[in-house]
C-alpha cells in the first residue's frame, strides 16, 4: 500500500526531526547563559520530545500489521543515519546562543505552518497532534523570534554573532519546501508566508535575508551532514550496547 | 531600642514560631548564616545539574529522557527559588555566583562524585535526592520566612525525583545480569557519598548549635542522617541489593539501624576541593556563565534602546 | 508612610538599624532587574506572590515567569512588576498602623448577639 508507506515515511521524517532537535537543544540543559532561560530553553526541548515521541507511537501504529517489534523506541534507537529522515538545519551543532536561537526561530516559524496545514488533513492521527503542538509551537516562534530581534538590535557584539549564525544556517533553510517524494502536505506552498515572517522580524532585528544562497538538502532522504552520525551514537549508545534490555 | 533588647525581642519570636521576613530586624550572624546556608542549598541545586545532565543525551528510551531532562529543569528551578530568597537578605545573585566560580561558596560535596553509568541516575535519584528531602521537609519549617517559602515549593516539586530516581533502578534490579551488576554498582559507589551529604557528626559541627537555636536548622546532622539509613536500609530490600556496609544491622533495642564509620577523610578532602570532580563542576558553571555573559548584556541593551524609543514616542 | 525598595531586595532595611549588612558586589557585570511575580492560579481568584526573578524587560519577564513558575499548571494569568517599584511598610510601624485594628469588635459580625429566631443574617 503506497499510501500507508508514505504516511509512515512523512511521519517518520516528523519524528526524526522533533527528536533531532530536541538532542540538540538538550545540551543547553545546565550550560544556558542565565538560569531563566535554560530553563526556557529546556521547556522547548520538552516540548519537542513530546511531539517526536507523538509522532514515533503513530509510526509504530502503523507499523504494526506487519511487525510487533516496533515500538517509539526501536524507532528512535535501532534506526541508522541513511534511515533518518529529520531535517539537516535539526542536526547542527548548536553553535553560540544566536545559532541556537536562530535556529530555533526558523525552524519553529516552518513547523507552525506545516502544522496549521496539518490540521486540515484527513489524517486524524496527524490533526491530533498538530493540533496539540502547535500551541506549544506558537509559543516557541514568539520566543525564539524576540530573542532574534533582542540579539540583531542589542549589542554590536551580538549582531555579529547573529549575523553570523545566519551566514551558517541559511543555506538549510531551503530544504524546509523542496518536498520528498513521501510528503503528504505541500510544503512549497508554504514558503511565503514564511519569508514574510521571517523579513517581518528581521527587519525589527536589523537583519538582511541573504539572496542567492545555495540550498543544502537531503535529510529527508536519509542523506545527512557528517554531524548526524556523532549525534546517534550518543543518543543510541545504551541501546545498541545492551540489545534487548528494558530500561 | 538597644540591641540587646532587639535580640531578646528576636528571639521570643523565635521561640513563638514566628517566620522572621526580610524587612524585619534580625542579628548580623542571622542574617550571614541565613545567607551563606541558603545561597549554598542554591550552588548545590546549580551545580547538581551538572553530573545528570551528563546523561540527557544517553538517555537509554525517550521516556527516561523525558523525565531526566524535566528532572535537571527543575534544579534549575530550585536554584532560581533559592538564589531570589536569598536576595531578600540583600546581596545580589551576580554576587552569589561569583562567590561559587571563586570558589569562596561552597556547595554540595555530593556533586563532585562522577556519574559513570545510566544506574547513576537512578541512585542519585534515590540516594541523593532522598538524603537531600529529609533535610528539605526540615526546612519547609525554617524561621526565615522566604526560605521557608521556596523550600515548600520545591518540596512539592522535588517528591517525583526520588520516585523516579528508585522506579529506574527497580527497572534495572529485575533486567539482564549486566543491569543487574550495573546496579550494584552504582549504590555501592553512591552509598557512603550520600551518608556523607549530612555534614559532619553533631560533636563535630561548628554551625549546628546555633543554627538549632534560631530554628534555622530543626534536626541535627546525626539525627536527619539516621532517618535515612533506617529508610534506605528497608527500601533496599525492595530492590534486591545490598548496601556496602558490613556493619549495618537492625539494633533492636534501639529500634534503629546501626552503621558503620563514615570515611572523613575523604568527605574534608572532597570538601576543600580534591574530590574526583570539583575542578570540573566549577570549569563547567564558569564557562556556561563566562559564555553567556555577551547574551545577558545584549538583552539588556535592547531593553534599554527601546524602553528609549517608547519615551521619544510619547514625548 | 512608604519605604521605597532598593535594588535586589524586597525586602531590605537600612544597614545602620539592623545590625546586618549588604555586601558590595564586585562584578562588574550590570545585572538584569529582579522582578516580582504574582500568578492567578485559577479564573475567579487573586493573583498572589510567588516568588522572583530576573528579567532584561516586561516581556522576558512574563516570558520566564511562564517557564519559570507554571511547569506545573500552576496558573492561567501573570503579573510582573519590577521589584524596585514596589513599595513596603516598614516593620517598625507594625505596632501602630496594625494594632489598632484590635479593639474595633463591632467590625466583626460576631459582636452582635441576635435572637436565634432572626433568619439569614
Amino acid at each position: 500500500m503506497p499510501h500507508t508507506k508514505n504516511a509512515l515515511s512523512f511521519t517518520l521524517h516528523l519524528a526524526d526531526t522533533a527528536l533531532i532537535l530536541a538532542q540538540r537543544n538538550g545540551e543547553w540543559c545546565a550550560h544556558g547563559p542565565i538560569l531563566e532561560q535554560d530553563i526556557a530553553i529546556t521547556n522547548i526541548t520538552l516540548d519537542l520530545i513530546g511531539q517526536a515521541r507523538n509522532f514515533y507511537q503513530y509510526a509504530a501504529r502503523l507499523h504494526e500489521a506487519n511487525e510487533n517489534a516496533v515500538t517509539e523506541d526501536s524507532l528512535a534507537y535501532l534506526r541508522t543515519e541513511g534511515q533518518f529522515k529529520n531535517l539537516l538545519i535539526c542536526e547542527l551543532p548548536n553553535g553560540d546562543w544566536a545559532q541556537t536561537i536562530l535556529r530555533q526561530f526558523f525552524f519553529s516559524t516552518f513547523q507552525m505552518l506545516l502544522f496549521e496545514k496539518m490540521k486540515q488533513s484527513n489524517n486524524t492521527q496527524w490533526v491530533a497532534i498538530a493540533e496539540k503542538s502547535i500551541k506549544e509551537t506558537h509559543y516557541h516562534v514568539k520566543w525564539s523570534s524576540e530573542w532574534v530581534i533582542r540579539l540583531g538590535d542589542g549589542t554590536t557584539e551580538s549582531h555579529d554573532r547573529i549575523t553570523k549564525a545566519l551566514d551558517t544556517l541559511w543555506m538549510y533553510t531551503g530544504e524546509f519546501f523542496i518536498p520528498a517524494s513521501y510528503e503528504m502536505i505541500e510544503v512549497t506552498a508554504l514558503k511565503n508566508e514564511w519569508m514574510n515572517k521571517v523579513k517581518e522580524v528581521f527587519d525589527e532585528a536589523t537583519l538582511t535575508i541573504p539572496e542567492n544562497v545555495f540550498m543544502q538538502t537531503g535529510g529527508k532522504n536519509g542523506v545527512h551532514t557528517e554531524n548526524l552520525g556523532f549525534v546517534l551514537t550518543e543518543l543510541q549508545y545504551l541501546q545498541r550496547v545492551f540489545p534487548g534490555a528494558e530500561w | 531600642m538597644e540591641i540587646y533588647n532587639l535580640e531578646k525581642a528576636f528571639q521570643e519570636k523565635i521561640d513563638k514560631e514566628i517566620k522572621i521576613e526580610p524587612k524585619d530586624w534580625m542579628p548580623e550572624a542571622y542574617r550571614k548564616t541565613n545567607l551563606r546556608q541558603i545561597s549554598q542549598h542554591a550552588h548545590s541545586e546549580i551545580v547538581g545539574m551538572l553530573p545528570e545532565g551528563n546523561w540527557i543525551s544517553r538517555a537509554p528510551s525517550l521516556k527516561r529522557k523525558a523525565i531526566l531532562i524535566a528532572k535537571v529543569q527543575d534544579e534549575a528551578g530550585h536554584g532560581l527559588y533559592l538564589y531570589s530568597s536569598a536576595e531578600t537578605l540583600g546581596t545580589s545573585r551576580e554576587q552569589m555566583i561569583d562567590d561559587l566560580h571563586s570558589g569562596k561558596a561552597k556547595y554540595s560535596s555530593i556533586f563532585n562524585y562522577p556519574t559513570l553509568t545510566w544506574a547513576d541516575m537512578g541512585a542519585v535519584g534515590w540516594l541523593v535526592d532522598g538524603a537531600a528531602i529529609l533535610n528539605q521537609v526540615m526546612l519547609c519549617r525554617t524561621s526565615y520566612g522566604p526560605y521557608a517559602r521556596a523550600m515548600v515549593r520545591i518540596c512539592k516539586e522535588e517528591s517525583f525525583h526520588q520516585r523516579q530516581g528508585f522506579d529506574a533502578l527497580l527497572v534495572l534490579s529485575k533486567g539482564t545480569e549486566e543491569q543487574k551488576a550495573m546496579c550494584q554498582d552504582a549504590i555501592n559507589r553512591w552509598w557512603w557519598p550520600s551518608l556523607m551529604m549530612f555534614g559532619p557528626k553533631d560533636s563535630e559541627s561548628t554551625n549546628s548549635d546555633q543554627s538549632m537555636k534560631w530554628k534555622i536548622k530543626r534536626k541535627t546532622n546525626d539525627e536527619l542522617r539516621q532517618n535515612f539509613v533506617d529508610m534506605i536500609a528497608e527500601q533496599i530490600k525492595l530492590l534486591g541489593m545490598t548496601l556496602p556496609d558490613p556493619d549495618l544491622k537492625w539494633n533492636e533495642a534501639k529500634k534503629q539501624y546501626d552503621f558503620g564509620e563514615i570515611n572523613w577523610d575523604e568527605f574534608w578532602n572532597v570538601v576543600k576541593g580534591n574530590g574526583p570532580c570539583n575542578k570540573q563542576r566549577i570549569a563547567a558553571r564558569r564557562k556556561a556563565h563566562e559564555e553567556g555573559e555577551w547574551v545577558r548584556a545584549a538583552a539588556l541593551a535592547y531593553a534599554e534602546k527601546k524602553q528609549l524609543r517608547t519615551k521619544a514616542k510619547v514625548a | 508612610m512608604n519605604t521605597p525598595i532598593r535594588k535586589f531586595y524586597y525586602g531590605d532595611i537600612p544597614e545602620e538599624n539592623t545590625g546586618g549588612s549588604i555586601n558590595a558586589i564586585s562584578s562588574n557585570e550590570k545585572a538584569w532587574p529582579l522582578w516580582e511575580v504574582f500568578i492567578r492560579s485559577k479564573q475567579g481568584l487573586d493573583h498572589k506572590h510567588v516568588g522572583s526573578l530576573h528579567a532584561a524587560d516586561a516581556t522576558m519577564a512574563i516570558e520566564n515567569a511562564r517557564d519559570v513558575y507554571t511547569r506545573r499548571q500552576e496558573g492561567i494569568s501573570i503579573w510582573v512588576v519590577e521589584s524596585k517599584f514596589i513599595h513596603a511598610s516598614d516593620p517598625a510601624d507594625a505596632e501602630s498602623l496594625y494594632e489598632p485594628a484590635a479593639d474595633k469588635i463591632y467590625r466583626h459580625p460576631t459582636f452582635y448577639d441576635l435572637p436565634d429566631a432572626v433568619k439569614h443574617m
